[in-house]
């Protein structure tokens, strides 16, 4: 039904339709429906509905997007208190998952759903039938052509008209042509022949491969889930909800999908170009080395992690997506006890790995100490006594730290983000703006903080990486539906439908005559030479030349790509 | 350990690629000579033709078939170029020789620009603003004259060639970058797969977007000739008709379609591979999608009444637009996580 309608629009282009594209709506209930579905799986609906897609999809890359920086979104918001709010009332910061961008692939795909399936049971019936009936003037086809066997040869050889549509049906069949042979027997015989029906097969396997697509990622957003886990040189993550950093579950997650395997960062190694001025210390190689273990009590493993090569373990695949310095770093209280030891993250902020700090050592006391600063891998100092880094090798590492005490704000039960410190409740102990100055930490080295709150020892360095972990079920689908639908695709807008019929008789004096038209559903430029092959094997067949007498073909073939003869090509059947 | 980089032969890269554009250049003055040079011929060929008969001028019989293209191009009309696009109709066009002839000359040393680069790199010449430019050129221009073979489409020449000295100038102007290695990220296979054929589906997508402003200009001449206006642009005598365009584009499109549809998928798989999952609607991804999409719209369009001709060339147009603005504005302005080395 739908597939008439769009084969006319393509087929008789230009001729007034005999039936109206548009079915008046009948009255009732049903009637409305039935219309309202005519119109949605409506060629020009699906057109509408995919350009729509095309501009809805736009906005998702001019504003920051919460899936993927919801910081930003957050700061954006702040900073336009006027439009901030309005655009997000518009879903402007979750595009994808709007009300409104869901809405219109919704209903593209139930179009699609409506189009196919009746294409479907079409093509079926197509693929079942025997090629159309062979057409009563085959010189008006636009492509047509006409052998000749002179009488002494066709009597020689026993051709006959039906013996020699036998004969042409045969050549047509082992070119992959759906041959039909009637009126056998009869003075005019004829051969219906068909091919290209895969061009059909390959557009509805196109069209249902994307919803396999959609299916897929609809898969993988229920059932999947993805974490963060950042971790230092020496320690290790096991693959349990509290074990990650963050962690965004699918709708239908459990915890019990997660499988126990641990890893361990053994060592991170990292190259940098040192041959080239002007890409000097731009990174050529992360590698991490990592020891991973199935579950508690399995046999441990090592393999190397790199970027764009995700180890698997456990149902889920592990990715290098960053990494950065970990000084280590010791803090004592006023009471000389250690409040807080070990690495501590700090986060790169350029090429040069400067990298911000914040220390944090809650257990300090009578008050308890922090710190916010910088990490320079190679520091060097500027004419006006800034601190900078020149290298993202650890050739002078170096800490520049603010200290602080008071209350840090972490027991009163609210998520702690451990990069931020909050200085609102704290008192200033020293920065570059008071009289103690900031804190310039080299490796080895112990600074006493003011008024004997304590110290800060800068004990070494290490590196750490930043790993995400995601388990997506329906990746697998994906991409066997995206193949396929590139299959698909590919048949159906290289594929050549045609059709093609060859009729024969005697004439009068004793030569047998052979006459073939060819007829192309949809766009073909290479229909004049498929006709010029067919007529060549149906000549090697018979032993004529080809392009003998009557040979309408070359006229005819020459302006192939001319508006006349392309709309001739059409399939007016 | 892949050998250093060898930035002597980088430099001998960049001055072929200079001489490269000299001969454009060049070729590109030839290609307007050409069109300038033929329409006039043609011109006053057609005025004595018709002082001598004395005969009005041939009817353009059979316009306006399908959504206002035409189909003037019935054999011997004068008012557009044969629409079989085949060698040796029309007069002999000594300008367009040249103007080929240059541009293969140019297009031979562009490639050993590219060549040279690589080598000097060791890896495909393929892992920054500036190479994807040059090598995207490149492409266009072979994709160009490999047509050629077949085809007489010397009359998108000056087109064609001068989008190849934009994006020539553009790489050299604004992301001049030496020669390096690759960062991590652009460290795999995949960068060869999912950019080799990005860059050349665009380079196909340049040529029909090409074909498309002519078939624009070609349907609202043959509109006017209908009319029986004055024949105002008269370069377009040696464009074929303005359905003939739109077959051939077609055609072209859909190659390129299939190319840009692989470019998504393995676009997808090597994000998968590098960030973890295959689609998260990053900038570059957002807007190759979209190219996508609109480019499917056009395909849809060549099937739907009332939208062939006309309004699918303007989809054609529309899709290039978004693809020059991926390429130039997003690389460059927007944020995410594609970034290349050197911009
Ligand atoms: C998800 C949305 C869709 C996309 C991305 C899409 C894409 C495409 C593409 C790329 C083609 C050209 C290749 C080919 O012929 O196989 C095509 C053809 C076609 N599509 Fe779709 N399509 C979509 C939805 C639909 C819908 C909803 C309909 C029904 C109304 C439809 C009907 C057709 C038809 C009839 C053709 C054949 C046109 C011809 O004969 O050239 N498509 N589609």
């Amino acid at each position: 039904m739908k597939q008439d309608v769009s084969q006319d629009t393509r087929d008789t282009a230009g001729a007034p339709g005999a039936r109206a594209d548009v079915v008046l709506p009948s009255l009732g209930v049903f009637g409305t429906l039935r219309w309202a579905w005519t119109q949605l799986t409506s060629m020009r609906t699906a057109l509408f509905l995919l350009l729509l897609l095309a501009v809805a999809a736009v906005p998702g890359s001019l504003f920051p997007q919460r899936p993927a920086n919801p910081a930003v979104v957050t700061q954006y918001i702040q900073d336009n208190p006027d439009t901030g709010p309005v655009l997000d009332w518009f879903q402007l910061f979750d595009v994808y998952s709007s009300v409104w961008f869901s809405a219109i692939y919704l209903l593209l795909f139930i179009s699609l759903i409506g189009c196919v399936v009746p294409r479907a049971i079409a093509h079926l019936r197509a693929v079942r039938s025997t090629p159309p009936r062979t057409p009563k003037r085959l010189s008006r086809l636009p492509v047509y052509g006409t052998l000749e066997v002179p009488a002494d040869r066709a009597r020689d050889a026993g051709l006959t008209p039906s013996s020699a549509a036998e004969q042409a049906a045969a050549v047509l069949r082992k070119r992959g042509y759906r041959v039909d042979v009637r009126d056998a027997g009869t003075d005019r015989p004829s051969v219906g022949a068909e091919r290209g029906l895969a061009k059909e097969l390959g557009n509805l396997v196109f069209h249902t491969s994307l919803i396999g697509v959609l299916v897929s990622v609809a898969v993988g957003g229920l059932f999947g889930y993805n974490g963060q886990k950042v971790i230092v040189e020496g320690d290790s993550f096991v693959n349990t909800l509290i074990g990650y950093d963050s962690f965004s579950p699918g709708s239908n997650f459990s915890d019990d999908q997660l499988e126990p395997y641990s890893i361990r960062l053994d060592s991170f190694d990292v190259r940098f170009d040192r041959e080239q001025e002007s890409h000097y210390g731009q990174p050529l190689d992360f590698t991490a080395n990592v020891t991973t273990q199935d579950g508690p009590g399995e046999d441990e493993a090592q393999q190397v992690l790199k970027v764009n090569a995700p180890i698997t373990i456990g149902g889920t695949n592990v990715y290098l997506v960053g990494n950065g310095y970990a000084p280590v770093v010791t803090v004592r209280d006023g009471e000389g006890n250690i409040a807080q030891q070990g690495p501590v993250v700090s986060v790169p902020s350029d090429g040069l790995y400067t990298s911000l700090i914040v220390i944090k050592a809650p257990d300090a006391k009578p008050d308890q100490l922090g710190f916010v600063g910088f990490f320079l891998p190679t520091a060097f100092v500027d004419e006006k006594g800034v601190s900078f880094s020149r290298d993202p090798d650890p050739f002078n590492p170096q800490l520049n730290l603010n200290s602080y005490y008071g209350d840090l704000g972490l027991d009163d039960g609210t998520p702690e983000n451990v990069y931020v410190l909050d200085t609102e409740n704290l008192t200033e102990l020293n920065s570059r703006n008071n009289d103690d100055g900031g804190i310039v930490l080299g490796v080895g080295q112990t600074y006493d903080l003011p008024e004997g709150k304590g110290s800060v020892t800068f004990d070494g360095l290490k590196r750490y990486v930043a790993l995400d972990i995601h388990h997506d079920p329906g990746e697998l689908g994906a991409l066997v539906f995206s193949t396929l639908a590139l299959l698909g695709l590919s048949a159906s807008l290289f594929i050549g439908r045609r059709r093609l019929w060859v009729r024969t008789g005697e004439h009068p004096d004793g030569r047998l005559m052979v006459e073939y038209g060819l007829l192309a559903r949809g766009e073909d430029h290479r229909l004049p030479a498929e006709g010029a092959a067919v007529e060549k094997l149906l000549a090697d067949r018979f032993l004529v030349p080809t392009g003998s007498a009557g040979d309408h073909s070359h006229q005819d073939a020459a302006p192939a790509g001319t508006g006349q003869s392309h709309t001739n090509a059409k399939d007016k059947s | 350990m892949t050998p250093p980089v060898n930035a002597e032969l980088g430099q001998i890269s960049e001055l072929f690629m200079l001489l490269a554009s000299i001969a454009y250049v060049v070729a590109l003055v030839f290609f307007v000579l050409d069109l300038v040079k033929s329409s006039s011929t043609i011109g006053s060929l057609e005025t004595r033709l018709a002082d001598e008969q004395a005969a009005p001028a041939r009817s353009l019989a059979g316009v306006g078939a399908r959504g206002g293209s035409s189909t003037a191009a019935a054999a011997g009309s004068p008012a557009t170029a044969d629409a079989s696009m085949d060698y040796g109709s029309g007069p002999r066009r000594r300008s367009a020789r040249i103007a080929v002839s240059l541009t293969v000359l140019a297009a031979v040393v562009h490639g050993a620009a590219v060549l040279t680069r690589a080598i000097a790199a060791h890896r495909v010449p393929w892992g920054n603003m500036y190479e994807f430019c040059t090598t995207g050129a490149f492409l266009v221009a072979a994709i160009f004259l490999i047509t050629l073979t077949r085809k007489d489409l010397r009359f998108v020449g000056s087109f064609v060639v001068g989008l190849v000295v934009i994006m020539l100038c553009a790489a050299t102007v604004g992301f001049p970058t030496p020669v390096a290695r690759l960062i991590p990220a652009l460290q795999s296979y995949w960068l060869i797969v999912h950019v080799s054929i990005a860059v050349a589906s665009s380079a196909l997508f340049t040529i029909t977007f090409a074909m498309s402003v002519l078939q624009l200009l070609q349907t609202s001449r043959e509109a006017k000739l209908l009319a029986g206006k004055a024949d105002t642009a008269r370069f377009l005598r040696l464009v074929p008709s303005a359905l003939s365009l739109e077959n051939l584009s077609y055609r072209l499109n859909a190659v390129a379609f299939v190319g840009w549809t692989f470019t998504l998928m393995a676009g997808a798989i090597w994000a998968e591979q590098a960030w973890g999952r295959y689609w998260g609607w990053d900038t570059k991804e957002v807007w190759t999608f979209v190219i996508w999409t609109v480019y499917a719209g056009y395909l849809h369009a060549r099937a739907t009444r009332g939208w062939t001709g006309t309004r699918a060339a303007w989809l054609s147009i529309v899709g290039y637009l978004c693809i020059v603005f991926n390429f130039t504005i997003v690389n460059i302005y927007f944020s995410g996580l594609h970034s290349y080395s050197g911009v």
